[in-house]
C-alpha cells in the first residue's frame, strides 16, 4: 500500500487578516501586522510589540458555552477547522467518523486561561496555596492540553486517532506531518490537522524577555521584525491559527476535490545541544531537509521556494542560513526564500501551520511572499530572501522548515501533484 | 518489528523496575497524604507519591535549576531505560536514535513558581528557565540533550491515554526507519494549583483511607486517586536488538488510537473499537488475549462502560482482566506505560498481578478480575487499555518476542 496524502482544505485566522483569501493579501502585498501589545498593558515588559488577532468569537459563530469553556487557542483551532472543511468540500457526514482523525499542535496550549485561572486562585498572585472555593470545573482542561483536540474532534465529528503533537515550535509542523502518517499507514482516511496558540499573555510574554529572545523595537512596532535583516533583535510573539483538511490522494481525486498540495516529504531531528540555543552550523536542520527531499523523490533542484523559519533572532537566521546552504549547496543561493514572521510574528507552535497555508497559497499563486522589513544586509545571512516586495515565481515544489526549544529542526516537502505519472 | 529492550521505572510504589514489579505482587502501596503543601482544606487529599528520590544522586547539578520534578523523574527514568537495554548511545550514529514522550501537565509546579514571581514581584524576577521548563516538549528535548540523540523525536498530550500513543508513535518511527527510539511517559503536578487542578476533573476520590479510596471495578468505587511518576522503555527495531545481542522483554505488538462519539450522542463509546483494532493490527484474535490490563478508572459509569466492552470482545469473564493502578494512583502520561512494564513482566514471570483494593465486582460486570494474589499461569500476549479524559481511547497489544512450547 502506497498511500499518498494531499491537502484540500484549510482555514486560517493569522494577525490581520481573517481567512485565507485576507490573509494572501496581506502576505503579497508585504505589509505587517504587529502592534503595540493590546490584550494587557505591556507596559512593565521588555518587549511591548506582538501580532494579535482581532478574534470575536461570536461573529465566528462560536456559541456562548463553546467560549465559556474553550481557552481562545482552542476557539482558533475550532473556527479554523469548520472553515478548512467547509474549504476543502468534504461531506464528512457522509463517511465513517472511525476514519476521520484529528492532530493538533500546539506549544503553549492554554496559558492564556491558565494565567486568569491562576489569578483568581492565588488571590493575583499573593498566595501559594490555592482556594478551592474559586475553582473553574475546566481548570484541568487547561492544565492538559489534549482537551483542545478533544474540542477540534467534538466540533468536526472525528472518531478516529485524535493527537495532540506538542513539539513546541516546531509543532505547527509536526502535527501535519503526524497526520499525514496516520493516513499513509492507513489508520484513517481523513485527518483535520493543523495547529493554534494565542501567546499573547503576561507569563509567556515575560518568559521570553527573561532570555532576550524577543524584539524591543517597542517604538516601531511596525518594523519590528525583522527577518535576515542585519539590525534584527529577536522575534515578535504572535497568535494564530491554521488548520488543513488531509486526505488521502486517491479519495480526493475521486470525488473531484481541489488539491492545494500533497505532503510530499517530512521529517524532524533534534540538535541534542541546548534547550533554546543553536549551534551556527544548521548541521540538524540541513538532516532534516535531506531526509525530507529523499522521501519526495525529489533534489534541491526541484525547490522553487523555501518558506523559512525566519524568527528574526540572531541566532536562528544564521543557523537556518547555514542549514539550507549544507542541505542544498550552492542552490541556496538560487533559491528564492522568505519569512512570514516579518509580517504576522512568530505563533510558536502555529506557525508552521500557518507557514504550511502561506506556502499552499503561494503555490497556488505562483507568488513567493516576501521578507518585509529587509532594508539591512547581515554578511551572514547572505541568501535571496525577497525583501519587501513579492515576487511572481512559478512554485510546484515548497520546502517549509520550523526550528524550536528543545531543539526541534523540521522539515516539509509539499508538491503540486502532477497530472498523469504522478 | 518493534521489540522493548529496556525499562526506566519511577512509580510511587517503587524506583526501578524490580522494586515496582515487587511493591505490585506483594501490594505495597505508594499512596499517602499529600504533604507537600497545607492540604488540610481540600475535600480530597491522597495521591500516588514517588518518595525519596534525591535528583542530584541521578543528575548533574547543572539541570536541577532548570528543570521541574516531572522533568527531573523523566530524566531518571530515560537513564534507566538506557541502562537496562545496554544501550551505548555513544556507539550509536545519532540520527538512529529517537524520543517520543507523551505528556500532560508539563512542568507545572515549576511554571507555577514562575507565575508567581511574575504576579507578586515583577517580570524581571521571571527564570531564564521558564521558556523550556515548562512546555509539554520539554522531557524530549532534556532526554535528547542528556543523551545525544538527535533522531526523530516528538511529544504527544493525550491525558492518560497519551502513554500507549507514545509507544505507538515510537513502534511507528521504527518501523519508517529510526533503529532505536526512548519513548514513555511522566508527569508530576502536586503543587498547589496542580492539585487543584486535579480536583477539578470531578473524578478524584473523596475517601480518606488510602486502602479505600481508589477501588477499581469495585461495587464501592467512588473515583481516582491522581499519582506521579511513570517509565520510560527502549523501543528497539527487533532486527537491530538482536544484532547487539540485547535482552527482550517483548514485542509491541499491535496498537490502535480511537476517540469517543460527542458526549450526549448515546452511541457506544470507541474503547471496545480501539481494542479490536490492536488486535487485528497484531494479527490475533480474542482468545489468543491471556490478560487484559485495564484502564480501571475507579469512577463506576466508566468502569462499567469498560467492562461492557471487554465482555463484547472476550465474552462473559472471558479473560484475565487486572489493574495495579489502586497501588499508584493513575499517572496521566505514565500510567499506560507503567501498565505496559507490568505486561511485560506478566510475560516474563508468567504472573499477573492483582487488582489491589478491589475486593468485590458488581455481578452484572462479567468480567473475571484478578482479585487478592498474584495469579500464576502462562502470558504470553497482553492487551494494555487506558482511556484519557475527554474520550481518547489507546489499546496496546504486548507479546511475548520468544516461541515457547
Amino acid at each position: 500500500m502506497n498511500r499518498r496524502v494531499v491537502i484540500t482544505g484549510m482555514g486560517v485566522r493569522a494577525p490581520g487578516s481573517l481567512g485565507k483569501e485576507r490573509f494572501w493579501e496581506l502576505l503579497s502585498a508585504g505589509r505587517t501586522a504587529t502592534r503595540r501589545i493590546s490584550l494587557f498593558d505591556p507596559a512593565p515588559y521588555r518587549s511591548q510589540v506582538a501580532a494579535e488577532v482581532d478574534f470575536d468569537a461570536e461573529a465566528e459563530g462560536l456559541s456562548p458555552r463553546e467560549v465559556r469553556r474553550m481557552d481562545r487557542a482552542a476557539q482558533f483551532a475550532v473556527v479554523c477547522a469548520r472553515e478548512a472543511i467547509a474549504d476543502s468540500g468534504i461531506d464528512l457526514d457522509a463517511r465513517s467518523p472511525h476514519r476521520v482523525g484529528v492532530s493538533l499542535g500546539s506549544a503553549v496550549a492554554a496559558a492564556t486561561s491558565l494565567e486568569q485561572e491562576y489569578l483568581v486562585l492565588s488571590d493575583s498572585g499573593r498566595s501559594w496555596e490555592m482556594s478551592p472555593d474559586h475553582l473553574s470545573p475546566h481548570m484541568f482542561d487547561y492544565m492538559v492540553p489534549s482537551s483542545m483536540s478533544a474540542e477540534v474532534a467534538w466540533a468536526v465529528g472525528a472518531e478516529g486517532p485524535v493527537a495532540m503533537v506538542s513539539d513546541g515550535c516546531t509543532s505547527g509542523i509536526d502535527a501535519v506531518g503526524h497526520a499525514a502518517a496516520l493516513i499513509r499507514e492507513g489508520s484513517a482516511d481523513v485527518v483535520i490537522a493543523g495547529a493554534t496558540d494565542t501567546p499573547i499573555t503576561p507569563i509567556v510574554v515575560a518568559c521570553f524577555d527573561a532570555i532576550k529572545a524577543t524584539t524591543t523595537y517597542n517604538d516601531d512596532p511596525a518594523h519590528a521584525s525583522r527577518p535576515f535583516d542585519g539590525t534584527r533583535n529577536g522575534f515578535v510573539l504572535a497568535e494564530g491559527a491554521a488548520m488543513f483538511v488531509l486526505e488521502e490522494l486517491t479519495s480526493a481525486v475521486e470525488r473531484g476535490a481541489r488539491v492545494y498540495g500533497e505532503v510530499s516529504g517530512f521529517t524532524n531531528r533534534c540538535n541534542a545541544y541546548h534547550m533554546t540555543g543553536l549551534k551556527a552550523d544548521g548541521r540538524e536542520m540541513a538532516e532534516a531537509i535531506r531526509v525530507a527531499l529523499d522521501q519526495a523523490r525529489l533534489n534541491p533542484a526541484d525547490i522553487d521556494y523555501i518558506n523559512a523559519h525566519g524568527s528574526g533572532t540572531k541566532q536562528n537566521d544564521r543557523h537556518e542560513t547555514a542549514a539550507f546552504k549544507r542541505s542544498l549547496g550552492d542552490l541556496a543561493y538560487r533559491t528564492p526564500v522568505s519569512s512570514l514572521k516579518s509580517m504576522v510574528g512568530h505563533s510558536l507552535g502555529a506557525i508552521g501551520s500557518v507557514e504550511i497555508a502561506a506556502s499552499l497559497l503561494a503555490m497556488a499563486n505562483h507568488v513567493v511572499p516576501p521578507t518585509a522589513n529587509l532594508h539591512v544586509s547581515d554578511p551572514e545571512c547572505d541568501l535571496d530572501y525577497v525583501p519587501n516586495v513579492a515576487r511572481e515565481h512559478h512554485i510546484d515544489t515548497v520546502l517549509t522548515v520550523g526550528s524550536g526549544f528543545g531543539g526541534f529542526q523540521s522539515a516539509m516537502v509539499l508538491t503540486r501533484p502532477k497530472r498523469a505519472n504522478a | 518489528m518493534s521489540v522493548i529492550t529496556g525499562l526506566g521505572v519511577v512509580a510511587p510504589n517503587g524506583i526501578g523496575v524490580k522494586a515496582f514489579w515487587a511493591a505490585t505482587l506483594a501490594g505495597r502501596s505508594g499512596i499517602a497524604v499529600l504533604d507537600r503543601f497545607d492540604t488540610t482544606r481540600y475535600p480530597a487529599r491522597l495521591a500516588g507519591l514517588v518518595g525519596a528520590v534525591d535528583p542530584a544522586e541521578y543528575l548533574p547539578a547543572r539541570l536541577l535549576p532548570q528543570t521541574d520534578v516531572s522533568t527531573r523523574l523523566a530524566l531518571i527514568a530515560a537513564e534507566a531505560a538506557l541502562n537496562d537495554a545496554g544501550v551505548d548511545t555513544e556507539a550509536l550514529p545519532e540520527y538512529d536514535m529517537g524520543i517520543v514522550t507523551a505528556n500532560a501537565s508539563g512542568g507545572f509546579e515549576f511554571t507555577h513558581r514562575e507565575f508567581r514571581k511574575l504576579w507578586s514581584q515583577g517580570p524581571e524576577h521571571v527564570s531564564v528557565y521558564e521558556s523550556f521548563a515548562w512546555f509539554y516538549a520539554v522531557n524530549t528535548g532534556q532526554i535528547s540533550i542528556r543523551h545525544g540523540m538527535r533522531g526523530p523525536s516528538t511529544a504527544l498530550v493525550a491525558e492518560q491515554a497519551g502513554g500507549l500513543d507514545a509507544l505507538g508513535h515510537a513502534r511507528r518511527t521504527v518501523r519508517a526507519g529510526t533503529p532505536l527510539v526512548v519513548s514513555g511517559g511522566v508527569d508530576s503536578a502536586f503543587d498547589p494549583w496542580g492539585w487543584a487542578a486535579h480536583l477539578a476533573s470531578g473524578r478524584v476520590s473523596v475517601v480518606p483511607d488510602p486502602a479505600t479510596a481508589y477501588r477499581p471495578f469495585d461495587t464501592r468505587a467512588a473515583g481516582y486517586l491522581p499519582g506521579e511518576g511513570g517509565a520510560i522503555c527502549v523501543v528497539e527495531d527487533a532486527d537491530a536488538a538482536r544484532v547487539r545481542g540485547a535482552r527482550v522483554y517483548g514485542e509491541i505488538a499491535g496498537y490502535a488510537a480511537t476517540f469517543d462519539p460527542p458526549p450526549g450522542s448515546g452511541r457506544r463509546p470507541g474503547l471496545r473499537r480501539a481494542a479490536e483494532s490492536a488486535l487485528a493490527d497484531a494479527g490475533i484474535l480474542p482468545q489468543d488475549v491471556d490478560v487484559v490490563f485495564a484502564d480501571a478508572t475507579g469512577v463506576p459509569e466508566l468502569d462499567r462502560a469498560e467492562a461492557q466492552a471487554l465482555r463484547g470482545i472476550f465474552g462473559e469473564s472471558g479473560v484475565p482482566v487486572t489493574s495495579p493502578k489502586a497501588l499508584t494512583g493513575r499517572l496521566l502520561s505514565g500510567g499506560g506505560v507503567l501498565d505496559v512494564v507490568c505486561a511485560l513482566m506478566s510475560i516474563q514471570e508468567d504472573t499477573i498481578p492483582p487488582t489491589f483494593g478491589t475486593t468485590e465486582v458488581p455481578a452484572g460486570y462479567g468480567i473475571d478480575l484478578v482479585l487478592g494474589e498474584p495469579r500464576r499461569m502462562r502470558v504470553d500476549t497482553a492487551l494494555v487499555l487506558a482511556r484519557g479524559r475527554w474520550g481518547f481511547n489507546a489499546a496496546t497489544v504486548i507479546r511475548n518476542h520468544w516461541k515457547r512450547d
